[in-house]
């Protein structure tokens, strides 16, 4: 279980301290919990606390009770922690094959590391030993990305907008992914988000905007008043949540 | 007779645990240590200064010489000139490299002057390998020249790798291609301490139909220094591309200078060079997969210069 208790987070701008994260409070015990709410409501900063790549200016992080406020980044993944970043990162030399058996911790066969791509929708024989390189394109890169995650099966797995870049096709089996991912290793999926499909599927919804919690419940708790809420007021969102 | 030390050389630089298969010369603190040839490979030694002709058969397929040096004696200083003569037609493996174990105070150096000539349609791929160990003071000095001359339709990759333990190189590579020859570099090098690695390549592309692919990567770490320059010269109907990529760490310092020359409006000739530190992105990356920083920065590393 993921407790976040009073997080805030403020960066330096060109005026001034600038809060990101404000006064958040949220229990993660789900299966899934969807992370949703407009651009630059502190959605990324706040899965990025999580994971340990920013540090929270007050409050605590409790991960299964223990306190990993001032864990780093290794020392949270070595907890079971796992971060799909939303712009996957390039690596000149390092091989799909290498990523993938990284990410597992272990040593795996090629098979192993073709049914990771497999799940992602990538033809695996086409990959596994290419760079993670730029030949590769963003979508491609983003199944990686995802793939990595799979191959970590930690309890608590963090994705960043996995739906960006994909393709339609990949994207109705991202859902199939999600499942598959918890069915295997369960623990708590925690996905930020702006596509109702995945909303849908998320057993606790949480809106965060202008750094915080503005609303959280179930789908059916949350949903229609969101999708009401931003057809009326914020035609971009409307735009993003299909 | 070989020792331990020796021994371990061998095994950096030419991956060697026993007596290699096949053709080979092992040249050990300036002296001849072991050879064999084969029915088509031969291996003279030179009467007018030192080193060795290696005579490789017309035709000759699937076979390979392994002709590694290594020093352990502090300030051995030597040049030996190696002059390969490949017959048409052959396709063959040539392993070289040369490894220093320096216990002394002296310099210890190895001067190796290369010379390849690759006959019609030949085929060659040439793996060297630079290594230097020991807790001596005294430097590891490597400063192999490769002279290549390529006959029409030859083609020749050449492999060569300096990881560790060289406290100054220079390393000279010429090359002349006839038509529809090809020639690909790849070099690999990590600099560490104060240690020095300058690269020069000039490759002319005389011949129609000839190409050349100069592929650099390398890691400056510490205080450091490297310097990479390369020409390729299109003087026909031909493709060149150079890279050059390294990663700088510390207070190391790189210098990248790349040059093509079109001699000929049908020469199509691309040159790149980037240098820059390791990502912090990166770092994050492989830390968010349970590596701690040290194994992010060596995992990116090694992946680099794999």
């Amino acid at each position: 279980m993921l407790e976040l208790r009073n997080i805030s987070f403020s960066a330096d701008t060109e005026n001034g301290t600038k809060g990101i994260l404000k006064n958040v409070n949220l229990t993660v015990d789900e299966r899934f919990v969807a992370i949703t709410g407009p651009n630059g409501g502190g959605k990324s900063t706040l899965a990025k606390v999580i994971a340990g790549i920013l540090t929270p200016t007050e409050g605590q992080i409790l991960l299964d009770g223990e306190d990993i406020t001032n864990l780093s980044i290794t020392e949270r993944a070595r907890r079971g922690v796992s971060f799909a970043f939303q712009q996957p990162v390039r690596f000149k030399g390092i091989t799909v094959k290498d990523l993938i058996t990284l990410a597992a911790g272990k040593k795996i066969g090629v098979s192993e590391a073709c049914e990771y791509l497999s799940e992602v929708g990538l033809c695996a024989r086409d990959y596994i030993n290419r760079e993670v390189n730029a030949s590769l394109s963003g979508g491609e890169l983003k199944r990686i990305e995802i793939a990595t995650v799979l191959a970590r099966g930690t309890k608590l797995s963090l994705f960043d907008e996995p739906e960006a870049g994909i393709d339609l096709w990949s994207f109705n089996n991202l859902i199939k992914v999600f499942e598959n991912l918890y069915a295997k290793k369960g623990g708590s999926i925690f996905i930020i988000s702006h596509q109702e499909r995945i909303l849908n599927i998320a057993d606790k919804i949480v809106v965060v905007a202008n750094g915080e919690i503005s609303r959280t419940g179930t789908k059916d708790e949350v949903l229609p008043a969101l999708l009401g809420k931003a057809n009326a007021a914020c035609p971009t969102l409307s735009d993003k949540v299909i | 007779m070989i020792d331990e030390i020796q021994k371990n050389l061998l095994r950096e630089i030419a991956d060697l645990h026993a007596v290699p298969e096949g053709a080979y010369n092992i040249r050990a603190n300036g002296e001849k240590a072991g050879r064999a040839t084969t029915e088509n490979i031969d291996i003279v030694t030179k009467e007018d200064k030192q080193g060795i002709d290696i005579i490789i058969k017309p035709f000759t397929k699937n076979e390979s010489v392994h002709i590694p040096v290594i020093i352990s004696e502090s300030g051995l200083k030597e040049v030996v000139y190696n002059d390969f003569h490949i017959g048409e037609g052959a396709n063959v493996v040539i392993i070289a490299g040369c490894g220093i174990h320096n216990c002394g105070t002296q310099t210890a150096e190895h001067s190796g002057i290369h010379t390849f000539y690759i006959g019609k349609n030949a085929n060659v791929r040439y793996v060297e390998k630079h290594y230097g160990d020991g807790d001596g003071t005294g430097e590891n000095i490597m400063n192999p020249t490769t002279e290549i001359y390529m006959e029409e339709g030859s083609r020749m990759e050449m492999e060569t790798t300096q990881i560790k333990g060289v406290s100054s190189t220079v390393r000279n590579t010429t090359a002349k291609l006839a038509a529809g020859a090809n020639l690909v570099v790849k070099e690999k090098i990590m600099t560490h301490g104060t240690q020095l690695a300058e690269t020069n390549f000039v490759v002319d592309l005389d011949g129609d139909g000839s190409g050349t692919n100069l592929i650099s990567r390398s890691v400056a770490k510490d205080r450091s220094h490297q310097i990479f320059r390369s020409n390729i010269r299109g003087n026909a109907k031909c493709h060149g591309h150079t890279e050059c990529d390294a990663i700088i760490m510390d207070e190391a310092t790189v210098a990248a200078i790349p040059e093509i020359t079109a001699n000929s409006i049908e020469a199509s000739l691309i040159h790149e060079a980037a240098i820059g530190k390791i990502a912090g992105e990166q770092i994050i990356k492989l830390m968010t997969l349970g590596l701690d920083e040290k194994e992010a920065e060596e995992q990116i590393i090694s992946g680099f210069l794999k």
